[in-house]
């Protein structure tokens, strides 16, 4: 308290207000747009649908109807396989609030075939520490009436047994 | 100081929820239309800015993704202001100022349907005293419509005529959200929705973007015909509390019209950032304007208000009418922050 | 796409949030929880309340805190026919700025008077109190029309 402010009798002798708590809460009704409802509605059919840029040619996944490269519509729809490569991963040991994951577990970028950006999921079905770049790699997905148009209805990724893909082959998508 | 201009401006059609597209396929038409008018690619344009705020989309940095229309690769000079799009346009032309850019892309958008923007506004008060009574825009303009008329600065008549003259005006405006209106003395009928305010002295809560391209002197020159050319610009903050300020008057916008030059001479058009009624009254009042001054002939933000676009919007409509030729010297205002807390005035012209 | 098939979603965007004050917001604050109402004198002689930490006009440190009255006159104010959640009120009532008495500013809060009609810039109006205080601006839980002095 500066030295300066003379408080009056009724508060010099009690504790002094030195914080608020001032919560807020606000409500929203999201809508998802075109792009990003047709990709989820795709999903629910256990299709992964991205979308092809005009300019670069380049398939955006998940797509969100716009190229950020060349700031263009991308309207073109490309069905794309549920499987690709592993590109990036990583091995999380930390626990986070909201986490039922027993530790440790790996997240990756998976790649699939035909697209250019990838998608983040789990990989399991084979140990953390076998996991490898350039694995290939299959969607595992909900049982068909558990299917939602939401990115949970792919459990995890899971390893094909195929041969590594080289690193050439997709080191512009690290 | 070098001349700086509005070579081009576009404005997205406004509604009152836009229903299939987010942000950036809202966004990118009205991007690839003035980059088509003013012939220019994201290559060319020196520094992008942009005006928004996060809170009507309900996420943090949701306005990065709009860099998903502007082509944001090769990396750009960018910038964003969490305000209307009138400062980022004023970021911009500073930036231009400096000798760091010759040509600007000024872009702002508010999609409010996702939330309650009147709750979402109340978010911007003083988090002491203020916020936690969560007053609502509406209750704030009520307050200072009241004390305008009480002390006689305005009446309720005259508010209904501003509202009526703004939504006939905007009969002509194809991007307006609301056209045509009943007679002064039908609207006055009207209950009060937040006394003394009636439903038309408020502006409509919908969505909608604008963009605009700004480029220096020569420049200006070899991309278009008829720059519009500003003269002047500044903008003035009041003070925080609302109690502390004369509701009144309007000091801040009386003086950023000084420093912009508002009285050098006669201005034909004002486009007024005034999303209530009464609030026009106040800003010609601080402008000076007289009765020969035509003022919002776009219908203004009582006829469209897309939140964090609409000041933009009153630049780039006074900007149209200098390049079409239909004003020589035009003034373009505008506003953020409860009750005309902070104001921006604008003068443009044509070539001379 | 037609509007029907876009997804949607409720969205929540919830912040605890907790401010430390100022000494003149704490003095105010803690005014508030014992009951008390405090102004500050700005550079020019005025007495702002709700005080603030910084001349308005000048920008200067304040630190001459002045004790204010309970009851105040109502400078302006409008309705809300329709209380929204979180305000202070969940029955139709006042918005007004209020000068408390030895104040030269408005406070902002609620007045409960029950219908527009009861309202009038000029009128008198007093605190009413929260049982319990902790030391916010909702310690006062709303005003309420006060007959005349």
């Amino acid at each position: 308290m500066s030295e300066l402010l003379v408080l009056p009798p009724a508060l010099r002798d009690v504790e002094p207000v030195r914080s608020i708590r001032t919560p807020a809460r606000l409500e929203y009704t999201f809508r998802a747009g075109e792009a990003t409802s047709r990709f989820l509605r795709g999903i629910a059919s256990k299709r992964i649908l991205g979308e092809r840029c005009p300019v670069c040619g380049k398939v955006m996944l998940p797509p969100r109807g716009s190229c950020p490269t060349d700031g263009v519509p991308t309207g073109e729809q490309v069905e794309l396989a549920d499987r690709g490569i592993v590109t990036t991963f990583c091995v999380v040991n930390v626990k986070f609030s909201g986490s039922a994951m027993e530790l440790p577990y790996v997240c990756a970028s998976v790649l699939p075939d035909g697209a250019d950006m990838g998608l983040f999921g789990l990989v399991q079905e084979i140990p953390f520490d076998q996991i490898r770049m350039g694995m290939r790699v299959e969607a595992v997905w909900v049982d068909d009436d558990e299917l939602q148009p939401n990115l949970a209805s792919i459990k995890w990724w899971r390893p094909t047994g195929e041969p590594d893909a080289p690193y050439e082959s997709y080191r512009e998508h690290v | 100081m070098r001349d700086v201009a509005v070579v081009a401006f576009a404005q997205s059609h406004h509604v009152r929820r836009e229903q299939r597209r987010n942000e950036v396929e809202m966004l990118m038409p009205v991007l690839h239309q003035v980059k088509t008018d003013a012939g220019l690619d994201q290559s060319q344009i020196d520094f992008t800015c942009s005006g928004s705020t996060d809170y009507l989309a309900g996420a943090a940095f949701s306005f990065v993704m709009t860099l998903d229309g502007v082509g944001a690769s090769p990396p750009i000079s960018e910038s964003h202001v969490e305000m209307d799009g009138a400062w980022a346009l004023y970021e911009a032309w500073v930036k231009i100022q400096t000798g760091a850019a010759d040509t600007a892309l000024v872009y702002s958008y508010g999609k409010a349907s996702p939330g309650s923007l009147r709750d979402v506004l109340s978010r911007q008060l003083d988090p002491y005293y203020v916020a936690p009574l969560w007053p609502d825009s509406v209750a704030l303009a009520a307050l200072q419509a009241r004390a305008c008329i009480e002390a006689g600065v305005t009446s309720v008549a005259e508010m209904a005529e501003i509202a009526a003259r703004s939504r006939r005006s905007a009969a002509d405006n194809p991007f307006a959200q609301l056209q045509g209106s009943d007679d002064p003395d039908v609207l006055l009928k009207e209950p009060e929705v937040a006394s003394p305010l009636r439903r038309h002295d408020c502006p409509p809560v919908g969505d909608g973007a604008a963009a605009m391209i700004l480029a220096a002197g020569d420049r200006a020159r070899e991309l278009v015909d008829r720059p519009a050319w500003i003269r002047g610009i500044d903008h003035r903050i009041e003070a925080h509390g609302l109690g502390v300020r004369d509701l009144t008057s309007s000091p801040s916008t009386r003086l950023a019209g000084e420093r912009a030059g508002v009285g050098d001479a006669p201005v034909d058009v004002a486009e007024l950032h005034a999303p209530f009624s009464h609030q026009e009254v106040l800003l010609r009042d601080a402008l000076g304007l007289g009765d020969g001054v035509a003022v919002n002939p776009s219908g203004g933000p009582l006829a469209a208000n897309p939140i964090m676009a609409a000041g933009l919007i009153r630049i780039g409509e006074a900007a149209a009418r200098i390049r079409r030729g239909d004003a020589r010297r035009a003034l373009a205002h505008a506003t953020s922050g409860p009750c005309l807390q902070q104001n921006l005035v604008c003068v443009l012209e044509g070539e001379a | 796409m037609p509007a029907a098939e876009i997804l949607s979603a409720p969205l929540v965007l919830e912040y605890p949030f907790s401010r430390t004050v100022g000494p003149v917001q704490s003095a105010f604050l803690t005014g508030l929880r014992e009951g008390v109402v405090l102004g500050v004198r700005a550079v020019d002689g005025r007495v702002v309340c709700p005080p603030m930490e910084y001349d308005p006009t000048t920008s200067d440190e304040l630190t001459e805190l002045v004790e204010l009255g309970e009851m105040g006159t109502v400078a302006t104010w409008s309705w809300e026919p329709e209380p929204r959640p979180n305000q202070p009120l969940d029955r139709p009532f006042a918005w007004a700025l209020i000068r408390l008495d030895g104040a030269d500013t408005g406070l902002l809060h609620a007045v409960d008077a029950g219908s527009p009609e009861r309202m009038a810039s000029g009128m008198r109006v007093r605190i009413h109190w929260k049982d319990e205080r902790v030391g916010s601006i909702t310690d006062i839980a709303c005003f309420e029309p006060a007959e005349a002095a």
